[in-house]
């Protein structure tokens, strides 16, 4: 029968997964990493890793994806995925499809990594003073050399939207002020009929994560939060509602990659 | 009129501006859309409201 390993189509006499995994310690089958042998069938993902050897470069994007759902890793690589505002949302956004492997992002932030940055959002210290789209770049492409990453350096207004943003389908807002979210998802969605915009609003403190949500508004607007939560004087930003929420974001794009346009 | 998603008597025409400005929205942290089409900030004074309209109206609070 026809299999896939280690991202190869091959043909096998092998009936059983473990018979494919030779000095292996890991057997995956179909985005499973498997505890006891399992029958092959036609057209099944293997992959099998040695956990001490660095693989060549042919294998590790299959090895890479090989937890990913069947099929989503096909279509998230001719993805593209652009992020408006590289802060606490963008940041994780960001990082979370370098790891589902979207072919390409676009990173669009004018701001610098600074100290009060830490406590949220995905830089180190070594990324102090550093431009967010190179920090930002640089550990994506630690994460995966297999997608493209573009990078803008510049503030968002009104006048720069349709430049920056012609030719995304799919726009995650992760910006800070509330009028430049309320700008740039209106622009967006005025200048582009083909745009699905995926916003954030509320999401600041440390209400319970069970009220952040995804809700659609307009057919193509996707707002993820609890819609009340405003960072403001005394009440902070903080990583774990941060992160729920840009991880809402993250899966609302990939729904959308995968063509589910309900939340 | 049709106000996110609820019903509302509207007495007279008036302009989207005084509409939102009424029912207590900050003008620039909204999108609103009307009878599916995006209307942006600076046509809300322009564009027009009447009882057959369909609105909605998405408000952003801040952080990121």
């Amino acid at each position: 029968m026809r299999v896939s390993l280690n991202g190869k189509s091959i043909n096998t006499l092998c009936k059983f997964a473990f018979e494919l995994k030779g000095e292996s310690d890991l057997v995956i089958l179909n985005g499973y990493q498997l505890t006891k042998d399992t029958a092959l069938k036609e057209d099944d993902t293997v992959c099998v890793i040695k956990k001490d050897v660095m693989p060549n470069r042919d294998e590790l994007e299959s090895m890479m994806a090989s937890r990913h759902t069947p099929k989503v890793h096909e279509k998230v690589k001719s993805a593209k995925v652009a992020i408006a505002g590289l802060g606490g949302l963008g940041s994780h956004i960001a990082v979370a499809l370098a790891r589902l492997g979207v072919g390409e992002l676009l990173l669009v932030d004018y701001d610098i990594v600074e100290p009060s940055n830490l406590n949220r959002q995905s830089y180190c210290i070594s990324h102090l003073g550093m431009k967010k789209t190179d920090a930002l770049k640089r550990q994506l492409v630690d994460i995966n050399c297999f997608i493209s990453v573009k990078t803008v350096d510049a503030y968002i207004t009104e006048k720069n939207v349709s430049d920056l943003f012609n030719g995304y389908n799919i726009v995650c807002e992760a910006l800070d002020n509330p009028e430049t979210k309320a700008m740039l998802v209106s622009k967006l969605l005025s200048n582009f009929a083909d745009v699905k915009v995926i916003a954030a609003s509320g999401l600041a403190g440390f209400g319970s994560s069970n009220d952040i949500k995804t809700k659609i508004n307009f057919g193509r607007l996707y707002t993820c939060g609890d819609k009340t939560s405003a960072a403001v004087v005394g009440q902070g930003l903080m990583s774990p509602r941060v992160q729920i929420c840009a991880g809402h974001q993250a899966n609302m794009a990939l729904r959308l990659i995968l063509g589910l346009g309900e939340v | 009129m049709i106000v996110n998603g609820k019903e509302i008597i509207l007495q007279k025409e008036i302009s989207l501006k005084v509409f939102l400005e009424k029912k207590g929205y900050d003008l620039a942290r909204i999108a609103v859309e009307k009878n599916g089409i995006i209307v942006e900030k600076n046509s809300f004074e322009t564009e027009k409201l009447c009882c057959s309209d369909k609105i909605e109206i998405v408000s952003f609070v801040g952080g990121g």
